[in-house]
Formats: structure tokens, sequence, C-alpha cells
């Protein structure tokens, strides 16, 4: 049987999204390696994979790439699984390519979908920006593979009602830290960071008056995005300029791009990239947004907005 | 300090339509515009700033082909001070594996103290080669920096994390460092800087100057193969949505919901 | 007779005279010295022409009177200086030769007369900078008030009208004179020449340096076209060659540039009309005079070592900053205001040459040049699709021209006309007034790149070199008999960036001929709305045109046409063309949301124009002030093809 070790970076979708995968390639025995796991989070990773190895936590209690390397890296030479999981996350990209040299594995990025082909694993992954789409295949592999996972990309499967084995592991004794970390930076809780949203909701000139944002900021609420904008609308100050899409203001790429009262302009559309998938509310028939846009709606955002933000809390809930 | 900066020419597809070629392995080329890849220009930049305030050189490394020059030149009127061109026919669909051992071997028994990477580049995205060229070498390596300083033999440099949170690490140098765009504010690079920098010597390194000594290097390297490229699924112009504003919306939700937006 | 304290009166003037010269010659010498250092730009030739512009502009005053009051004053002072100079050297000789003081009795009551006007004028100066205190006057980026110097100045003037008078006892100031007739009061003698000797020797240490250098200015003034700009080098004209790009010291300024800043009276009209300082920018162009001018005092002190340039504050970066530099968009109206011909924008240009070698360009700005580089236009379209538009004219009536055909009148869109969906429409307007007039139209489609027109403006010499190369060759493998434009910065950089035998013209021009020559089938907008043109920078103030569009205008019947305050020559620049687009410059309002009110203000409903980005701000400004459905803006071509149409009033444009 196929031995596959996952890394655990959070207790949460991640891991569930780990087990998935592994579980997506057929007949497996799985193996999860994570530093440091409270009891009810071992007990849970218990349920979703074979086997749990739990290191101690690093001396910081967060994720340390390079400690958790130091951890499991004789592991993986020692047990030569067929394959280790990581997501393709920040965390994830400070660690596997390490491990992926240091075990001798070919390192599949980023992959949306992952399929044994012996003797070899491929693998669909996107690149130039999400434009395209590569079909990948790494060939045979005495070491094994490594694959990082895009997050969400595999979805979470129902908990098997496993009982995985505990096993508590230490760390090497000769562990010589060449980093350490000095401080945690939470973001200012202000600051809205547009470019990495994954939802946005736009606002342009239609919206009229600076009161009626409101509407628009609950709908993208509502939705999980974040709210942006028009030139015009931060032009009269209503909204701050990082909030700003455009040739003049930031370069976005969500996936999706719900714009409200924007006529669509050439600027504007400039600096939203990606190809999301783009929906147009627009009274205006004529309004260039709807030549770009994948779905278009005509009407009257103030009917418009408020109904939809009541059907999508009603979706949710 | 020797500061080594690892660059890569990309193609630019903004505002093309991007069109697979007829041999499903590659893409249409014929309005793609060529230039640095993104971050690695934050990273030249980075490289640059740390010369200036501590002295020392940095040196631009590309592998690619012949006219991946033009990025090496590129680094050089932003003030790198050499470069290095790993070019080989036998480099040719080097894959990331195949690649970081060409620069491992570029790398290999220079006295480097800092060795910057930019974090990902804009068109394979892998995210990749400075982690494995770390692995390789065996130096630390801390990916998606945001800041960076020198101090003496350490590095103190601030990177992404999870949850949009950011760490602050200190790290022993030499060491590994991938870029994240933001971190500074790059320099122009103008048509008479180019120009300046076009005499100066780049020297090329193929398979036997890094001793690579294999001619059929990166089909013998590579771990991973390209089987297709192919574009995703996806519309044409807006499909306008009919009836009332109950109904419109109602197929809204649920064209929310296919899309991923719920 | 005049011997003072038993000193012959002879020997106290040669004395005068002797420290007076010797002071003067040194402090012109500490001043002029930077000129010496400074880089070659010719300024010979056209003595005709520059002689005129001496007396007109110089001695004329011609520029003065724009500001009423302000230039009435000015105008007296500076007469009242040349009648009274002759009197002056007149009262030097004087003691030499006793008697020569009499220059005739008219001259007599003119002087009298001149003293007293020049008297009562610096009292009103006075009360001006002290009571009135015109917002011109006081800069807000400024950091210390002239108005101490001011006073100084007007001061030692009033000393020396009453001073004057005194001494054979003016009829205004008869009952005050002690002497007897045939007499001089000895010490407002002595008082005068002295206080005049002092004047002159403090003229160079503040801004009445002007009084020397204004003529001077004026003779040696650009006589170029104000659009054009100047290489960067005059002594070296290979520019890969040169050491050093542009101006980032004091001594990298050309001669006539730090003599223009020597000039600068400070009188605040060129910011007064900015529309960069009216707007709130950082930008304020007499500061770029004012703050050169005390750097170069400062460096080049009268007394003391010479600063070094490394010891100093950065000329550019600190003295002046980027966020300066980066604001102006070119549009001329601070040198169209100038008493004195001071030049900014050459200026500025050469400070933008030196920050965009030194890398130092604001990161808005860099993907836009870096698509003007890779694609040929600032917007990152794809080249091939540059000639798509002519699809929406008539079909096969506008060619894409091949290498070796020829036409009559190629059509140069440049980027925006050709890639901006809302101003190709302005193209195909005027491409379908042209085919129906029987012109044999055709343009460079894909073959033609950005007019580099602003990419030079932003200092990006070697980038537009290469654009106006790829153009050049464009053109010269095909033939055609003039080139027409629709776009003001084109139509700029092609007449003077360019070297293009055949003439280039306007598409306002091209629209005037094809009215006078009756094909314009021009029709009756049935219309009650007020229309009001909107001079482009490009089209008007640097290039001259300001009627041809008029004209056009006027002739379509129905419509009734009204002029702002600021039209023709003093026209309010709408933000800028091109990269101005992609700035982020820090300001209070922009650009066209004031020239839009300035439209509104005299009951403009429909703003014409004849610039792809003056069309572009101009809407946006009607938007962003709330005007949509009030008031619309309209290129010339489009309004004479609804004419042609014979449209009824059209739905304005949302």
């Amino acid at each position: 049987m196929r031995e596959i070790f996952v890394i655990i970076e959070d207790f949460g979708d991640g891991a569930w999204e780990l087990a998935a995968a592994a579980r997506s390639l057929g007949e497996a025995r799985t193996t999860a390696l994570v530093c440091g796991a409270a009891e009810e989070n071992q007990q849970a990773l218990a349920k979703l994979f074979d086997r749990v190895v739990v290191f101690p936590a690093s001396a910081d209690g967060n994720w340390d790439a390079e400690y958790i390397a130091a951890c499991v890296l004789p592991r993986l030479l020692s047990e030569q699984p067929y394959l280790v999981l990581l997501l393709h996350s920040n965390n994830g990209l400070d660690l596997a390519p390490l491990l992926a040299a240091k075990s001798n594995r070919p390192m599949l990025a980023d992959c949306l979908s992952l399929e044994v082909r012996e003797p070899g694993l491929a693998a669909v992954r996107t690149t130039f920006g999400g434009k395209v789409r590569a079909r990948i295949f790494a060939k045979e592999s005495s070491a094994g593979y490594l694959a990082t996972l895009r997050p969400g990309a595999f979805t979470t499967s129902a908990p098997v009602e496993g009982a995985g084995i505990l096993e508590g592991a230490t760390a090497p004794a000769d562990y010589q830290p060449r980093r350490r970390c000095l401080q945690t930076l939470t973001p200012d809780a202000g600051a809205v960071d547009i470019t990495q949203a994954a939802i946005l909701v736009a606002v342009g000139r239609g919206i009229e008056e600076q009161e009626n944002l409101e509407i628009v900021q609950s709908l993208a609420e509502a939705l999980g995005g974040e709210l942006a904008c028009t030139r015009p609308v931060v032009d009269k100050k209503w909204l701050e300029k990082s909030r700003q899409v455009g040739t003049s203001g930031l370069t976005v790429k969500p996936k999706i791009y719900l714009a409200v009262g924007v006529s669509g302009s050439f600027q504007h559309l400039g600096g939203v990239k990606g190809k999301p998938y783009m929906i147009a509310i627009n009274q205006d028939p004529a309004a260039p947004i709807f030549a770009t846009a994948d779905v278009g709606i005509i009407g009257d955002l103030f009917e418009l907005v408020p109904l939809l933000e009541e059907k999508i809390r009603a979706h949710k809930s | 300090m020797e500061i080594y900066v690892c660059i890569k020419r990309v193609a630019d597809t903004s505002e093309v339509e991007i069109e697979v070629d007829r041999s499903g392995l590659a893409l249409e080329e014929a309005d793609f515009s060529w230039d640095i890849n993104e971050w690695d220009n934050f990273a030249v930049e980075a490289a640059v700033q740390l010369k200036e305030q501590h002295g020392g050189t940095v040196t631009a490394i590309t592998v690619g082909g012949e006219d991946d020059e033009e990025v090496l030149r590129r680094a050089l009127a932003m003030g790198c001070d050499q470069a290095l061109h790993c070019y080989d026919p036998a480099f040719e669909k080097a894959d990331a594996w195949a690649i970081a051992t060409i620069l491992a071997a570029a790398l290999k028994g220079r006295a480097i103290d800092l060795l910057l990477f930019g974090a990902v580049s804009a068109d394979e995205g892998r995210g990749q080669v400075g982690g494995l060229v770390a692995g390789l070498l065996d130096l630390p390596l801390v990916s998606l920096a945001t800041a960076l300083t020198v101090d003496g033999a350490k590095a103190i440099v601030q990177h992404e994390v999870e949850n949009g949170l950011e760490r602050v690490r200190e790290v022993d140098l030499p060491a590994v460092i991938t870029v994240q765009t933001g971190i500074n504010e790059p320099r122009y690079v103008s048509v008479r800087g180019i120009r300046k920098v076009a005499a100066m010597d780049i020297p090329v390194h193929g398979v036997a100057e890094l001793g690579l000594a294999a001619e059929n290097y990166a089909s013998q390297t590579n771990r991973i193969t390209l089987e297709e490229l192919f574009l995703p699924p996806q519309g044409v112009g807006a499909q306008i949505l009919e009836g009332s504003n109950e109904e419109m919306m109602n197929q809204l939700i649920q064209l929310l919901q296919e899309n991923g937006g719920l | 007779m005049y011997d003072i304290l038993g000193v012959s009166g002879a020997a106290v003037q040669t004395l005068l005279l002797l420290l007076a010269a010797s002071a003067l010659t040194y402090i012109l010498r500490r001043r002029f010295g930077l000129l010496r250092l400074a880089a070659a730009e010719p300024r010979g030739g056209h003595w005709g022409e520059r002689l005129r512009r001496l007396l007109v502009i110089g001695f004329g005053q011609a520029r003065q009177p724009r500001y009423l009051v302000a230039g009435v004053l000015h105008i007296i002072l500076f007469a009242g200086f040349l009648v009274l100079s002759l009197r002056s050297l007149s009262l030097m000789v004087e003691p030499y030769a006793p008697g020569f003081l009499s220059l005739g009795e008219p001259y007599a009551t003119l002087k009298d007369w001149t003293g007293l006007l020049v008297l009562l004028s610096c009292v009103v100066a006075a009360w001006r900078r002290v009571v009135v205190k015109p917002a011109r006057y006081h800069d807000r980026h400024a950091s210390q008030s002239h108005t101490a110097e001011a006073l100084l100045i007007l001061g030692l003037i009033a000393v020396l009208m009453i001073a004057d008078a005194l001494i054979d006892g003016s009829f205004w100031l008869t009952g005050l004179s002690p002497n007897p007739p045939g007499e001089i009061n000895l010490p407002a003698f002595w008082i005068h020449n002295t206080t005049i000797l002092i004047f002159l020797c403090l003229l160079p240490l503040g801004k009445h340096f002007h009084v020397i250098t204004a003529l001077p200015n004026v003779f040696l003034s650009n006589l170029n076209p104000s659009g054009k700009i100047k290489p960067p080098s005059y002594s070296e004209s290979n520019f890969d060659a040169l050491e050093s790009v542009g101006v980032s010291k004091l001594e990298d300024f050309t001669w006539k540039q730090t003599l223009d800043a020597y000039s600068c009276v400070d009188c605040g009209r060129c910011s007064d009309h900015c529309p960069a300082y009216a707007t709130g920018t950082p930008l304020s162009p007499r500061m770029l005079s004012i703050k050169t001018r005390d750097a170069a005092y400062a460096a080049y002190p009268i007394l003391g070592n010479i600063v070094p340039p490394q010891e100093r504050p950065a000329l550019v970066g600190e003295t002046i900053t980027d966020a300066e530099l980066w604001s102006c968009t070119t549009c001329g109206a601070c040198e169209e205001a100038c008493p004195v011909m001071i030049e900014y924008i050459d200026r500025i240009v050469d400070m933008r040459r030196f920050l965009v070698d030194d890398g130092r360009l604001p990161a808005a700005l860099q993907k836009p040049l870096a698509a003007l580089e890779k694609r040929g236009n600032p917007y990152g379209k794809m080249a091939r699709k540059r000639g798509e538009w002519v699809a929406e004219v008539a079909p096969g009536e506008v060619r894409i021209l091949a290498p070796g055909e020829s036409c009559e009148a190629l059509y140069f869109t440049d980027s925006c006309a050709a890639f901006d969906p809302r101003v190709q429409q302005t193209a195909v307007a005027f491409a379908n007034i042209l085919t129906q007039a029987g012109v044999n139209t055709a343009t460079l489609g894909a073959e033609e790149v950005d007019s580099g027109h602003e990419a030079r403006r932003f200092g990006e010499e070697g980038l537009f070199m290469a654009l106006r190369e790829k153009n050049m060759e464009a053109l010269e493998s095909r033939s055609f008999q003039r080139i027409v434009t629709s776009d003001p910065h084109a139509l700029n950089s092609l007449r003077n960036d360019y070297t293009i035998q055949q003439p280039v013209v306007h598409h306002s021009q091209v629209l005037a001929e094809l009215l006078q020559a009756g094909k314009l089938p021009l029709q009756a907008l049935a219309d009650h709305r007020r229309y009001t043109f909107h001079d482009p920078c490009y089209l008007g103030r640097h290039n001259g045109e300001y009627q041809n569009p008029r004209s056009v205008l006027e002739a379509i019947p129905g419509i009734q046409t009204v002029e702002m305050e600021r039209s023709r020559k003093r026209s309010f620049c709408c933000g800028g063309g091109s990269l101005n687009l992609f700035q982020e410059t820090e300001c209070d309002r922009r650009m066209g949301e004031m020239r839009v009110d300035m439209a509104a203000d005299v009951g403009a409903e429909v703003v014409v124009t004849a610039c792809p980005f003056c069309l572009v701000n101009l809407e946006d400004a009607v938007k962003t002030t709330g005007r949509e459905g009030a008031m619309e803006i309209i290129d010339l071509a489009e309004l004479v093809q609804r004419s042609i149409n014979g449209a009824e009033q059209q739905p304005l444009e949302v």
C-alpha cells in the first residue's frame, strides 16, 4: 500500500484538504506529521489520518519551516513514503522546496488536482497567474514525490470516523537553528488589501451619494469580499485610495468581481487582472462594462443590491 | 558583502488574448512582450540597496536562452556589478529542479553572503526554485520577504506567514531570501540606462563551464514534464440576465455558487 | 559748490563712485560666477526679433497690464527709472562740472512730474504690500516673505525721489526746500548720490536683481516655439555619449536657465496661472525660480567660499522635490504669464531627465513607460490592434497604408485615439468627415507607435528617441501630402520634436479648411444650449491655433457660443495628456474639475474641445462634479459630424 505523508499546517480546512487530496489518490496509508498539537487537535487529526506523528512544538510555538524540516526529514528519509503533501500556502512555500531538495523528490507545486499514473504522478496546475492550466507529469522517482496543493482546490470531505494511531516523536537532538523568530506582526486592523481579496465588490459613480455606499458595503460583507471602487469615488474622498482599482489605482486579481454602478472605463478595467468571474450591475445597457463582464444585470442598483444581499444571507444560513 | 540575485525573463501576457499553440505545449507568443519577472525586479532592487548601504558586489544570474540576456542587462543598469548567463542549448525546457541544480552549480564554491530570488515567477508560478537552491546548497531559507536588512553576519527579514500575519526573523548569513513584491520601490531603468551597459561583458556558462557534463542536461535532470497546456473554461461577453429583479437575483445566486462566489 | 565738510565735491563723488564701482563689480562677478560654469545654450541670431521683444515686452512692458493695478504701478516705476536715470547721471557728473545739472526746462518739468508719480506709486505699492496683501504675493509654498526686501527697495526709491526733489526744489516741494532759487540743497544732493549707488549695489542681492537682468533676459529669451523641448545638451549631440543627463545641481543648468532664476521678480503671475498650483499640488513655478536663485546665492555667496555641490542640499530632491517636478503638465501657462519671459518647461524637463536617469520615476509611471517601450502605447495594448478602429469608419474608406503606398492625408492618431474606446469615436467621426469630403485618407495602423510626446516631456529622452525612430521609419517608407492628427500632443510632437518634410495639421484646421471650401454640409442643431470652446494647451498656447476651431464652431447653425474667462492664451489645463493620466499627484482638486466649473461659471452647457485628453479629463470631471446630464463634453469633430447628420439635440453622453 502507498504511504502518503502530509505535513499539517493548521487544524481547520487545511488539514481536511490535505486528507481529501491524500484520499483522492486511492488506497493509501496516510500519516500526518505535525509539530505541536493540543490534545483535541491530535484527536481530530486521528480521525482524518491513519497515523499522526506529533513532534514537540517549535521554540516560539509558531510554524517554523526550518525546525519542521529538521523534525520530519529523518522520517522521510527512513520511511520513504510515496508522496509528501503540503499546502501551497505562505508557510508551505517556506518548507516544501527545502524538503524536496533534501529528500531528492520531484516537487509538483500548487496543484489543483493529482492523479497517480504509474510509473509517475500527474497533476493539473495553473500558470500565467491563472490564465493557463498545465497538465504535468512527474517521472518515476525512487525517492518518491512531493506536492503542494492550491489551498481550497481539494474539497473538504466529511471526516472518516477512523481511529488513527497517535505517535509521539522527539525533535532531533542536534538541531541547530540558523534562523530565529523575533516577532510576529499583526496587520493594521484598519488597512484593507484589495489586491489579495478573492471576492471584490466594486462600486462606481452609479452610487451617486456617499451615504449609498452602505448598501454596497454590506453586500460585500455578505459575500465575504472586500469593497473596491473606481477613481471618481476616491476623488470624491468617499473611499480611501487603498480601495481604488485601475491604472492609477491598484491592480487586483480576484476570482469574483462584482461591479456595481461601474461604467467600465478603460482606466478602471486596466486594474482588473486574472480574468475574474465578473458580474456587472448597471442601469445603462450600453455601459462598456457589459462587454467585459461574464454576467450583466441591467437595472436599478438601489433595488438590486439590497435584494441580492438578502438572498446571499438567506443562502448562507 | 557578496550578494547574488537570481532572475528570470518572463512573458507579459496582460492585454493579450492567450492561445495555446498547435503542439499543445506552448503558448502563441507573437503578441507577448518580455521583461524581468516582477518579483525578481524587487529582488534586484533589494540587492542593489543592500550593496549601496554595506558595500560589496551584486551579481545577477539567469538561466535561459539567448534573449534572456536582456534581463541581465537590465539588472546591470539597475546597479548590479556583474552578471552571469547560464545558457546552453542543453538547458532548454529545464524544469524547476534542473534550473535549481544549474544555479547551485553556478554558485557552488563562491563566497556568498546573501542569495536573493523573486518569491515566484509570473509565468510558471511554482515558487520553488529559491527554496530548492537553498536545499541543494544547504543554506537557511526565508520565503516571501517584505522587509530585509543586514546587520553584520545576520539578516533581519520580515516575511509573510499564515492568516495575513508577518513574522520577523533573524537569519544567519549566508542565507537564501525570496522576495515578495512591495518590499521596496524598484528604480526605473531608462532606455539610456540599458544602452550604457550594452558593452559590459556578461560571461556565458554552459554545461561544461558549470561542470555539469551532460549534453542532454535538461532531459536527464528534469523530473517533471509538461504534458499539455489548456485554457480554463471561460465565457464570452456578458450574459444578460432577464426577468424580474427577483428572478434575476435568483439566477445570480445560482451563478455565484457555480463560480465559487458563495 | 558741492564741497562738504571741507572736502571737494569732486573728490567725494570720485570716492563714492570708486567704492560703488568696485563693490558692484565684485558682487556681479560673484553672481555671474555660476553662469560661467553653466552649460551652453545658443541664444544668438534673429536679432530683429530679439530687438522687437526687447522693445515690446521689455521696454514696452507689454505683459504688465494683465494685472491692472500692479501692472500700471510697475509701468510708472519702470518709466520713472528710465526718465530719471538721465537726471541721476547728470547729478553724478555735477560735482565735476557744475551746471551740468540743467537739462533744460521741459525735462525739468518732466522729471518733477515723474518723481512725484514714482513717489506716489511707491506709497501705493507699499500700501498693497502691507495692507491689501493680494493673495498672489504670498506663495503657499514659500518659506520666507519678500515683503521686507520690497519695502526696503520702495523706501530707497522714495528717499531718492524726495532727495531729488529737494536738491533744487521740485514744484511739489518748493515750500519745503529751504534753499534760495539757483542754489541747491547740499545734504539732499549727497543723500541722493549716495543712496543711488547703495541702491545699485543692493540690487543683485535679492529679487531686485531683475532691475539689472530682466531686459537682457527678455532680449535673450527663447525664440523657438514654446512646444519645442531643448535637447539634453547643446554641446554634445550624441545622447548616449553624455556623461550625465539632465540637471541635478546648479552647475548643470544652462546659463540662460540660471539667468531666468536671477531675473525672477517673485511677482507670482506664473503660479497664479498655473493649474498645478491652483489645484493644490506641490508645484508652484515661481518657487522653482526663487528656490533655485536662493540656492545659487547660498552656494555662490557674495562673501566667503563657494560651497561645493556635495556640501549643499540636493538641488533636485531637497531644494526642489521630485513631487513638484512631476506635478507639471507642461501646459505653458506660466511662461505665457511671465512678464520677463522666464522659461519653465525646459528647466522642469531637464530636472526630470535627471530623475529618470537616476531611476527616480514614480511607480505609477513605470508601467506605462515600459508599455511604451515594449508595445508602443502606454496602455500596454497589443500593438497589432492599433489600427482596429478603422473598421468603424464606412467600410474601406480609411486604409491602413502599406509601405510604398501613398495617400493625401495621413491620419496620425497617436495612442489615445487608437486605443481608448471613447476617443476612438472621435477618430471615427473625423475620418468619416474626411472621407465624406472626398479626402484620400489613410493611417499607419500597427506601424504607428506613440509619438513619445509625453515620454520626452517626462524626461525619458531615450525612450522618446526610440519611438521617434520607429515612427520616422514608418513615415519615410510611405508617401503622403500631409499629416493630419486629432491629438494636439501629436501635432506638437510631429511639428517640433520630429523633422518631417510634409506639413502637419490639426483636425480643427482641416475642418476649417473643409468649411471654407464648402465641403462641410453643416445643418442646424436644434439646440438651445450654450457652447464654449476649451483651448487645448498644445493646440493653443504651444501652437498658436485659437481661431480655426472657433470658426468651425461658430459656423454650425443654431448654436450660441460663449467664451470662458480663461480662454485662448490663458486657457486652463484639463489635467494633461497621456502619461499624466497615470499620475497620482497629490492635489486638493483635479484640474478638469476646476475647468468645468469655469465653463459652468459662464453658463456653458457644452464644452467643445479638440484634444483626446481634454475630452477624457473633462468628461471625468463632469461626472465627479455631479454635472452629468447638465454638461456635455464633445470633440469638435464629433460635433461637426453631429451637425452634418443634422441630428436633433442628442441625448447626453452617459
